[in-house]
């Protein structure tokens, strides 16, 4: 097991990079703790699968190092840095049984037989496969062989770490379920350090500690799964993490007050350090819904007229559309909370984040906690 | 209308599609919903002519279609894999079927522009579609669908190979692009929230059977069986074995709380979704359980715990972030107004009475 | 996989089973009609019965044909095969080098048989032949025209320079279709090259080797151009293979009815073997049907 660390790393597929656009994998710096469960997240040609690979040893990054555990391995092949990978279709041998996949790696490294032995039954056991040690790895389901490929690298105990390219692929709901929480698991009972590349926010926000979201080749953010949510620092982030998205709006900022849609919003941080047009950002949510009674009961000054367009009832919550001052805005709606006929919209103030050009602006200081919700 | 009559598809001693009876009509959006295998694709082979069914009949507005040929039937099908033309540009992949048909230039030109619009294709036309990301590559694929007007169009998990938020998005705007052409959908999925998000109609499939045909949303909250209930759940249902006494339900020496309806005494299965156990007590979650949790996840927004009950594996799902360690002791909440029951013939017998409030 | 079904399909696959019907069945069935029958020419014929085949089963010329015949394949088998899927493995994957390769692993296979025949025939000729001369003169008593195990050697070369490409080509298209994360799940898995081949490569290819094999097989069966070509059989009987033997009885000797026998009993030969080759090749490494939907 080893801590990783990015040092001042970037990619370009191009022989002589120029400018910025050329690089792939945009310089990134940071250390992975050893034991830690970590993401890569953002959508197909972010350059999360460049990153990985450079990891894994498969790509030499054009600039910077990769170090395990303070130990260079920017030049190390992939089987020299030790460490396992599961991919997105599952990889097994076709020919061998389930228990013979598993014995794979260790008799090529030359572990004596009683050894593997016991490791593979072990390894059985944990997967819950022993039932099927001597089937053919060919004929069983694809959750089984991705857990296959998984104890392929977890037989090896001393592995740097373990990677992930989008492993629930091709795996049913209701199994990536059981899959998931076995991983999880895994992750607590042998505490390699793991890492996970993935486009689905569910997928990483469950599995890693911290998550590093990616966008053209950029690391925007990177951060656990409530700072994610609760304060993206970018509004790509903001965007794509949660379902639906947040909600961004123009408006303005003066002293410590939102205008918007000729209503101000008093923020409950203090943002003398900026001014002018900013984007509004707040999470479906935290808008809620109010009939005109209640917004008069409330006496509110911040509730927006809400026109609503669209109510999608997915079950345990409602996504409800529409538009205010002429944006299109969505809000979640409870499972047993009604829609008011002529609803208003009302923006829980400390749940507000502002942007400006796109990055997050952060109050000075708070005057009122915010941040805490449940 | 498409009209499914007692269709049965056997290859071999195996039965692909057993006895389903169906009808979907125009200008409705028709999800398939089950797990890899469970007879999906066979349907909707079935459906566009691929395949013979052993037995039973298929109509389309009224008349059988099996002795048609699939080119005479105006069919639209979109894959899961992004299929188009490889050669050809967007535009003349759009195209394609209304050249087919012998359409004029004029009308031809117009539909594929108003259509590349609708799917924000417009800036991609003379592009090929290998030069495309995938998420454009099935819109292209879907728009083409889309033109053809056909009576029929079948979509096998169109959206599974495209990244989340691109899903997200498509998902939202596919119903809205259909209701407005007049054919019947056909959507299959292995997706419970895709079929809950896509809305219309919902038919859940098992192992080749038809389990349930109807409004998506009360297939979910009022599934007939528990094959349904727990086909139509993610996270996965919550489930466990209980003795009705009165209306007491009872599991060993637990006791359940008393529900409103009156159910016969007796065997049941009490299913209850993650989203309906609290981590707290109110006047409405009043009945307390212990459990040991195994792992949690954290979302940023919900959190996923994973808890043994009574030597069930549960899933509880709760708004918030809540840190807990694996064997950590905890006392959960339910409300026996969410409880579900279904009878020893896995029917159901007592499904949750939501109550919507103003908050 | 499930197919299109369409009664209409039959109408496509008629003209193909009338084709069938004239250029094979009917020809096979004037050919069993032969065999047992005895023909003194004059088109007259006598009821033989199974005559020629017994006759056919005990006589040691054929045996010998048969032997050389077996022979022959086995060894182009053992040559051709593990060397095509050695050249295969070796030939680059992706670069300005694959078409080069694929197009010089092609040009023997575009070659007819006889000239095929000529080239070796003219190249391994003592006098003017580049092979023969230099090997002359390297003091190597080289001449495929009287020494039996020179002109075995010789077709041998000849069907192993036609042909291993097609093994090549096959192998290759095999290989290129294994996705790379197996290549790389194996590096990390710390698996030698030789087990790479035999838990990857080698059950990934196996299909198409398969077909290889098969069609190898039949081919060097049947092979009869070549040693025509080069010695018409010689020197003495050492080349004459079933195909050869076949001729010279039956267009030689006009011994239509053993001829005929002779055929039947080859084509059966042929069609039992490569039984054997398909079980036993899909057979392996098989566990159970998989289910399929």
């Amino acid at each position: 097991m080893a801590g990783i660390t990015l040092d001042k790393l970037a990619h370009s597929y191009l022989a002589k990079p120029g400018n910025d656009a050329d690089f792939a994998l945009k310089q990134i710096d940071y250390h992975w703790e050893d034991g830690g469960a970590y993401a890569l997240l953002g959508p197909s040609g972010c350059g999360k699968t460049t990153l990985l690979n450079i990891i894994s040893g498969l790509l030499l990054p054009s600039k910077g190092h990769v170090l395990f555990d303070g130990v260079d391995v920017t030049e190390l092949s992939t089987e020299q840095r030790n460490i396992a990978q599961v991919f997105q279709f599952p990889v097994i041998y076709d020919t061998m049984t389930v228990a013979q996949n598993l014995a794979f790696p260790l008799l090529n490294r030359g572990v004596n037989q009683s050894e593997v032995d016991s490791r593979v039954s072990d390894m059985l056991a944990t997967l819950e496969l022993t039932e099927k040690a001597n089937r053919k790895a060919r004929g069983l389901t694809a959750d089984e062989k991705q857990k296959i490929s998984l104890g392929r690298g977890l037989v090896r105990y001393d592995v740097n770490a373990i990677l992930f390219d989008e492993p629930l692929t091709v795996i049913d709901p209701h199994m990536k379920w059981q899959l998931r929480t076995k991983l999880k698991e895994l992750h607590q009972q042998f505490g390699h350090t793991m890492i996970y590349v993935t486009h689905d926010q569910t997928e990483a926000l469950t599995f890693a500690d911290k998550v590093v979201v990616m966008y053209e080749g950029e690391v925007v953010q990177i951060g656990t799964p409530e700072e994610l949510f609760d304060t993206p620092e970018h509004t790509f982030v903001g965007y794509f993490i949660g379902s639906p998205g947040m909600n961004i709006l123009p408006a303005e900022l003066n002293a410590n007050a939102l205008q918007f849609a000729d209503q101000s919003i008093a923020l409950p941080g203090d943002y003398r350090n900026a001014s002018g047009s900013v984007e509004l950002g707040i999470r479906p949510e935290f808008v809620s819904l109010l009939s005109q009674e209640q917004a008069r009961a409330k006496d509110n000054p911040s509730c927006v007229p809400f026109k609503t367009t669209s109510v999608e009832d997915i079950g345990r919550f409602r996504i409800v559309r529409g538009e205010v001052a002429g944006h299109t805005i969505a809000a979640v709606l409870p499972e047993d909370q009604s829609l008011p006929s002529e609803p208003v919209a009302l923006f829980d103030p400390a749940r507000i984040n502002v942007y400006q050009h796109s990055r997050l602006i952060k109050p000075t200081s708070m005057q009122s906690g915010g941040g805490n919700h449940g | 209308m498409l009209e499914l009559e007692s269709v049965t598809k056997r290859v071999g001693a195996v039965a692909h599609i057993n006895d389903v009876t169906i009808r979907m009509e125009r200008g409705s959006l028709n999800v398939l919903l089950g797990p890899t295998l469970s007879g999906k694709t066979s349907l909707m082979r079935l459906m566009a002519g691929l395949d013979k069914p052993t037995s039973g009949d298929i109509k389309f507005d009224g008349a059988s279609v099996l002795g048609q040929s699939v080119r005479k039937r105006n069919v639209a099908m979109v894959y899961q894999q992004f299929i188009n033309y490889p050669a050809f540009t967007v535009y003349d992949n759009i195209a394609s079927p209304m050249r087919l048909a012998g359409i004029d230039k004029k009308t031809i030109d117009k539909r594929v522009r108003e259509t590349a619009e609708l799917l924000k294709l417009s800036e991609f036309l003379e592009r090929t579609p290998l030069n495309l990301s995938g998420g454009q590559q099935q819109r292209t694929a879907i728009a083409r669908a889309l033109v053809k007007d056909a009576e029929l169009v079948l979509l096998d998990e169109p959206l599974a190979n495209l990244d989340y938020k691109l899903r997200e998005e498509l998902r939202e705007e596919l119903p809205r692009l259909f209701a407005e052409t007049g054919a019947v959908f056909v959507y299959a999925t292995t997706e419970p929230h895709e079929a809950l998000l896509l809305g219309g109609q919902t038919a859940t499939l098992s192992e080749g059977c038809l389990t349930q045909f109807g409004a998506t949303i009360d297939v979910y909250n009022k599934p007939n069986n528990l094959v349904t209930a727990q086909t139509f759940a993610d996270p996965p249902l919550n489930c466990i074995t209980v003795i009705a006494q009165g209306n007491q339900l009872q599991k060993d020496d637990f006791s359940f709380g008393a529900i409103n309806e009156s159910v016969a005494d007796g065997n049941y299965t009490l299913a209850v979704r993650p989203h309906h156990v609290a981590l707290s007590a109110d006047e409405r979650y009043n009945v307390a359980v212990d459990v040991t949790v195994g792992t949690s996840e954290i979302t940023g927004s919900e959190t996923f715990i994973h808890v043994k009950a009574l030597n069930e594996q549960w899933v509880v799902l709760t708004h918030g972030v809540h840190r807990f360690q694996s064997g950590d002791k905890l006392t959960v909440y339910l409300n026996p107004d969410y409880f579900y029951l279904f009878n020893d013939s896995k029917d159901l017998v007592k499904a949750p009475q939501l109550q919507r409030l103003a908050n | 996989m499930d197919k299109p079904f369409s009664n209409k399909a039959w109408l496509f696959v008629l003209p193909v089973f009338l084709l069938v019907a004239l250029s094979a069945i009917v020809p096979l069935m004037t050919v069993v009609n032969y065999s047992v029958q005895d023909t003194f020419g004059n088109n007259q014929f006598f009821w033989a019965g199974l005559e020629w085949y017994e006759e056919l089963l005990h006589s040691e010329r054929f045996h010998d044909a048969l032997l050389r015949n077996l022979t022959f394949s086995a060894i182009i088998l053992i040559i051709e095969i593990p060397l095509g899927i050695f050249i295969a493995l070796n030939m680059p994957r992706k670069g300005v080098w694959v078409p080069i390769c694929l197009i010089l692993m092609a040009l023997p296979l575009l070659i007819p048989w006889n000239v095929v025949g000529t080239i070796w025939q003219v190249f391994g000729r003592a006098d003017i032949g580049l092979l023969g001369h230099t090997l002359a003169q390297l003091g190597v008593d080289y001449n495929y025209a009287t020494n039996w195990f020179d002109a075995w050697v010789t077709v041998i070369l000849m069907d192993v320079w036609h042909w291993t490409s097609l093994v090549v080509l096959l192998c290759y298209s095999g290989l290129v279709s294994i996705p790379d994360a197996y290549y790389q799940a194996a590096r990390i898995d710390g698996a030698s090259k030789w087990k790479v081949f035999r838990y990857i490569q080698l059950p990934k290819i196996h299909r198409v080797l398969l077909i290889a094999v098969l069609l190898r097989f039949m081919d060097s069966f049947m092979i009869y151009t070549e040693p025509f070509v080069l010695t018409g059989g010689g020197p003495g009987n050492t080349t004459t293979f079933l195909s050869i033997d076949l001729v010279k009885m039956a267009i030689g000797q006009f011994d239509l009815g053993p001829a005929a026998a002779m055929s039947i009993v080859y084509f059966l030969i042929i069609l039992l073997l490569s039984w054997v080759f398909y079980t036993v090749m899909t057979n392996y490494g098989e566990d159970k049907p998989e289910a399929s939907r």
